[in-house]
């Protein structure tokens, strides 16, 4: 800390002593921000510009049918921390969790975020829309959530939606739920649209994501699902650091069996990697700390639209879900699950879709290597979009259990 | 008369609406409003019980884990599973370094502006705030020159006429009573803050996989695999990485937390006869020390202290919880006086408010998406407050010595302690009994690992082959904003009813057949509001319960229908 007091007192930084970071530790971030981006170090220099300017955009959040998980994911950002993205490097002028204004001053500053930066400030939405009942299901200061969305969201430059719940209805909308519950590109087709999904999303995507449009004025790439590729290119399995007992049949077969305490494949204990794109296996969690499989237990595939339904019950074995009577690899079921986005409604009812993919990959494929690793970004992409499920939603043998699509 | 609606009221978790009377500067009545429903009690019907927790666990992402823990206690206790000790250790210590974390977010981040002006802050002299921080702390960052730099830091912010998430605040109201010097300290740490929880709950990380929302549980114990030689487990390493960052979470509450509760609190005693409310105090207890979860060895003992009556504590029993529904937006086939039990809960949505937008409810009838909770009849305060005035009665010098010294210190008996003001200095109190115990769980953990012991789950009721045909259970714990509990019933290995009444239902949910205010409405009457347009008198006593909303739903009348309603954490 002495460090740090000296170099406020230095005055040699006029520039930075404004945001009270180091120069050297100011492009060390921004060389970390430009890895987690997966862009060349040669970004950096760009990106160190891009956060130098003077005047922050703004940025509103909004809070509907959530637990505030995404939220608190945020504050555990690192790099940069939550306090230099609030004070330094955005304008965050309205985020009910945090802000000091409630009631109608709190109104007041999302109102005149709205009328002085139309079209110019992010919109970040937390927690699902509720549709059913005129909206009765979710008001803040009197307005249905789906007012406030339609006015905040249509006038900013573009909309990022935090958590498997903003981007795809997340658990109210899991079979049982009543309250008409989506996620924003439902809730209001046609917007600028990113979508980081998660339970809650890890908070080191949001920074990246928040620094990259500061840096290049647009939203970075995205898959069918518009999810972010750099987080969600890859899939958990491929890049588990487990992945080679996989490969050698090492599997955790009780808890706290000798292989559990080896640090061996969660697989048969119903680990959900296999069927589950995003980068948890490399920036991790809580200043890249642990993640779940790490610590022992499975991944339960937070990251795909309607994991509640397609990948529960969380314990069993990826190809025995919901008792499917052939023979599958986790692979195949990998492919399979995470192609499928329709809503189920029924009980659980992930069985008939995921056969009716394995048929068709089964044709399509011959039988795909259970241990092949090499699977490209574009490749995981087109499996995991919508085009995938656009292409086998006209299964013949489609029966009610599927539901409505999303 | 003026009536005032506050929605949103922010810095808590949820969706929450306040409406009061106000009468010769006076709240002279008041009602308390959710206005978010989700659903996920009904959502959980059918499901395989083991997966209950990853999905309760989503009730809430501010006091994240909490609904984990119970959900697994309820389940266990349905199919009568004990948990080997190593679980109940790991446990312990999630919830623990939970609360302590969610204690320290609350004061800083989600109450402090309601005490701290941040304006006045930029008029303090650093060197005298150097004086005023050294005088109170032995904390090291308390030099004039750090102090001018979190000024300057805040000037240049202030400067750039972008004031984010501090616009619109109620800066310059008559209310706020610090110092400059005592503003940029509390500036200054609010920005301290932000960093340490971020470090401290690195703890969840290491036992969890990660936080938000730690992924480690398992009906039965924890997924956590244990051994100390190998890189993928917690192992020597990571043991060693708790116990340094449950020192410096020792040195935070010390340090910061607690000195800086002590000094604002002195500037605000009259808080200490404001907000007290009902005066009535529950508290189920948590915290065991055995894996039988036997109550006398709970670090935190239950009670019920009625009328502020320190000398009695009453036992409770958890059948003698019952919801009502009178003025929340469900009706009961027996008609909406009648109070349930959680395990015959019956919850059929019924909306009567008025259509949004609106700009005042009709509280002479439903107005909450909340039910009223209620103990052998009586409207009860759960939290912090109720944990410290239980185990201070009940003699635990653990909590006594800590009480004591606070009371001492600002020059007040223990009735103080029933007021807004009280409120806060209990959870600052309860951050430190509960801090100084973590390294005591870790080293009886460490203790079984060195005797070999690496049990972590009971796996012979891990299959549902395994398991009685029908049970029903309920899980409780003591969570950062109070009581919670999850009452299940599970039949041929699914879940045929689950609900949660949560510590936020108890404190904020609306008036019950009886028209018995809940604890909110109850706190807020006499509250002094100086100007309604700026009314952060009233959110003092709102936010000292550490309001944290959040919906789910719950389901099925005798006949099998389905229904929802909502829940507050």
């Amino acid at each position: 800390m002495e460090n740090h007091e000296e170099i406020l007192t230095d005055g040699v930084w006029a520039a930075l002593e404004r945001r009270n970071i180091s120069r050297r530790s100011f492009l060390r971030f921004c060389s970390v921000m430009a890895g987690a981006l997966a862009l060349p170090a040669s970004y950096a220099p760009r990106i160190a510009r891009a956060l130098e300017q003077t005047r922050r955009p703004a940025l509103v959040w909004l809070e509907f049918q959530d637990c505030a998980g995404n939220s608190e994911s945020a504050l555990r950002a690192s790099h940069p921390a939550f306090t230099d993205i609030v004070l330094d490097l955005l304008s965050w002028n309205y985020h009910e969790l945090v802000m000091a204004p409630s009631g109608k001053a709190a109104e007041k500053s999302l109102q005149d975020t709205i009328a002085s930066e139309r079209g110019n400030y992010i919109a970040v939405v937390e927690g699902s829309i509720p549709l059913a009942e005129n909206g009765v299901y979710c008001t803040i200061g009197g307005r249905s959530a789906i007012d406030i969305a339609q006015e905040v969201c249509t006038n900013a430059y573009a909309t990022i939606a935090v958590g498997t719940c903003a981007s795809f209805g997340g658990i109210p909308a899991a079979a049982g739920g009543v309250t008409g519950a989506v996620g924003v590109s439902q809730a209001i087709p046609g917007l600028r649209l990113i979508n980081l999904s998660a339970c809650p999303m890890n908070g080191a995507n949001l920074a990246a994501t928040l620094v990259h449009y500061l840096t290049f004025k647009e939203l970075p790439a995205t898959d069918n699902l518009g999810r972010p590729l750099f987080a969600h290119g890859d899939r958990i399995h491929d890049d588990c650091p487990r992945r080679a007992h996989y490969d050698a049949g090492q599997f955790v077969q009780e808890w706290g069996d000798e292989g559990h305490r080896q640090g061996w494949c969660l697989y048969k204990m119903g680990c959900k990697g296999p069927a589950t794109n995003y980068n948890c296996p490399h920036i991790q969690w809580n200043d890249g700390t642990n993640w779940p499989i790490g610590v022992g237990h499975g991944c339960v595939g937070c990251a795909q639209p309607q994991f509640w339904d397609t990948m529960s019950p969380f314990y069993h074995t990826l190809p025995n879900v919901g008792g499917f009577g052939i023979e599958a690899t986790a692979e195949e079921v990998g492919i399979a699950v995470v192609a499928t986005v329709a809503t189920l409604t029924a009980a659980h009812a992930v069985g008939t879709v995921v056969k009716k993919q394995i048929a068709k990959n089964k044709a399509k494929q011959g039988q795909p290597d259970p241990a092949a690793s090499g699977t490209t970004t574009a490749t995981t992409t087109s499996v995991s979009g919508l085009s995938a499920e656009g292409q086998e939603a006209s299964q013949p043998e489609t029966s009610n259990e599927e539901g409505t699509s999303v | 008369m003026t009536r005032i609606a506050i929605d949103p009221i922010t810095r808590i978790e949820g969706h929450l609406r306040i409406e009061v009377e106000v009468q010769d500067g006076q709240v002279t009545d008041a009602w308390s409003s959710g206005t978010m429903f989700r659903g996920i009690e009904m959502i959980l019907r059918d499901r395989d019980p083991r997966d209950a927790w990853v999905f309760a666990q989503r009730i809430c992402g501010v006091c994240t884990t909490v609904h984990a823990l119970a959900s697994v206690r309820s389940v266990e206790d349905a199919l009568g599973i004990t948990i080997p000790d190593n679980a109940r250790l790991i446990r312990n210590l999630i919830a623990g370094s939970q609360l302590v974390q969610d204690h320290v977010i609350h004061f800083y981040h989600l109450h402090a502006l309601d005490w701290v002006d941040v304006t006045l802050a930029l008029k303090a002299d650093p060197g005298a705030t150097a004086t005023l921080a050294q005088s109170i702390s032995a904390y090291p960052k308390s030099s004039k020159t750090y102090f001018k730099g979190v000024q300057d830091r805040l000037r240049a912010f202030v400067n750039t006429g972008q004031l984010g998430l501090f616009a619109n605040g109620y800066w310059g109201h008559p209310a706020y009573k610090l110092p400059p010097e005592a503003n940029l300290l509390g500036v200054a740490h609010y920005l301290e803050a932000l960093d340490w929880q971020r470090d401290f709950i690195r703890i969840h990380a290491v036992l969890g996989g990660k936080n938000p929302h730690p992924q480690s549980y398992l009906v039965g114990g924890m997924a956590t695999a244990l051994n100390l030689d190998n890189e993928a487990t917690v192992n020597a390493d990571r043991l060693s990485l708790l116990a340094q960052l449950f020192q410096r979470g020792q040195d935070f509450v010390a340090q910061v937390y607690l000195p800086d509760v002590l000094a604002i609190a002195s500037f605000y005693k009259d808080w200490a006869k404001i907000g007290a409310g009902l005066g009535n105090y529950m508290v189920y207890g948590d915290y065991p020390s055995d894996v039988q979860n036997d109550q006398d060895t709970y670090f935190f003992p239950g009670g019920l202290m009625l009328g502020k009556d320190l000398t009695s504590i009453l036992p409770v029993d958890q059948q003698q919880v019952a919801e009502y529904v009178t003025h929340s937006w469900y009706t009961y086939n027996e008609g909406d006086g009648a109070g349930l039990h959680p395990w015959k809960g019956e919850t059929q949505p019924n909306y009567t408010g008025p259509q949004p937008p609106y700009e005042f409810l009709n509280t002479d009838r439903k107005y909450s998406w909340l039910k009223s909770p209620r103990y052998d009849g009586h409207s009860v305060e759960v939290g912090p407050l109720s944990r410290m005035l239980v185990a201070y009665a009940k003699g635990k010098t653990y909590v006594t010595q800590p009480v004591n010294s606070v009371l001492k210190q600002l020059h007040v008996d223990a009735t103080a302690l029933f007021s807004t003001l009280g409120r806060v200095a209990a959870r600052a109190i309860e951050a430190q009994v509960m801090v100084n115990q973590l390294p005591v769980w870790l080293a009886q953990l460490e203790e079984n690992i060195g005797r070999g012991d690496l049990r972590i789950h009971e796996v012979n009721h891990w299959d549902p082959s395994t398991w009685p045909n029908e049970g029903f259970g309920w899980g409780h714990h003591e969570a950062p904003r109070g009581s919670l509990a999850h009452w299940v019933h599970i039949k041929g290995g699914k879940i045929a009813n689950y609900q949660a009444v949560v510590p936020s239902t108890w404190n904020a949910g609306p008036r019950d057949a009886q028209g018995q205010r809940g604890a909110y409405e109850s706190a807020l009457i006499g509250t002094p509001v100086a100007n309604p347009e700026q009314p952060v008198e009233i959110l003092r006593t709102v936010h000292s319960f550490d309001p944290c909303l959040a919906c789910a739903v719950h389901v099925i009348d005798p006949k099998g229908r389905e229904y929802a309603n909502i829940r507050v954490v």
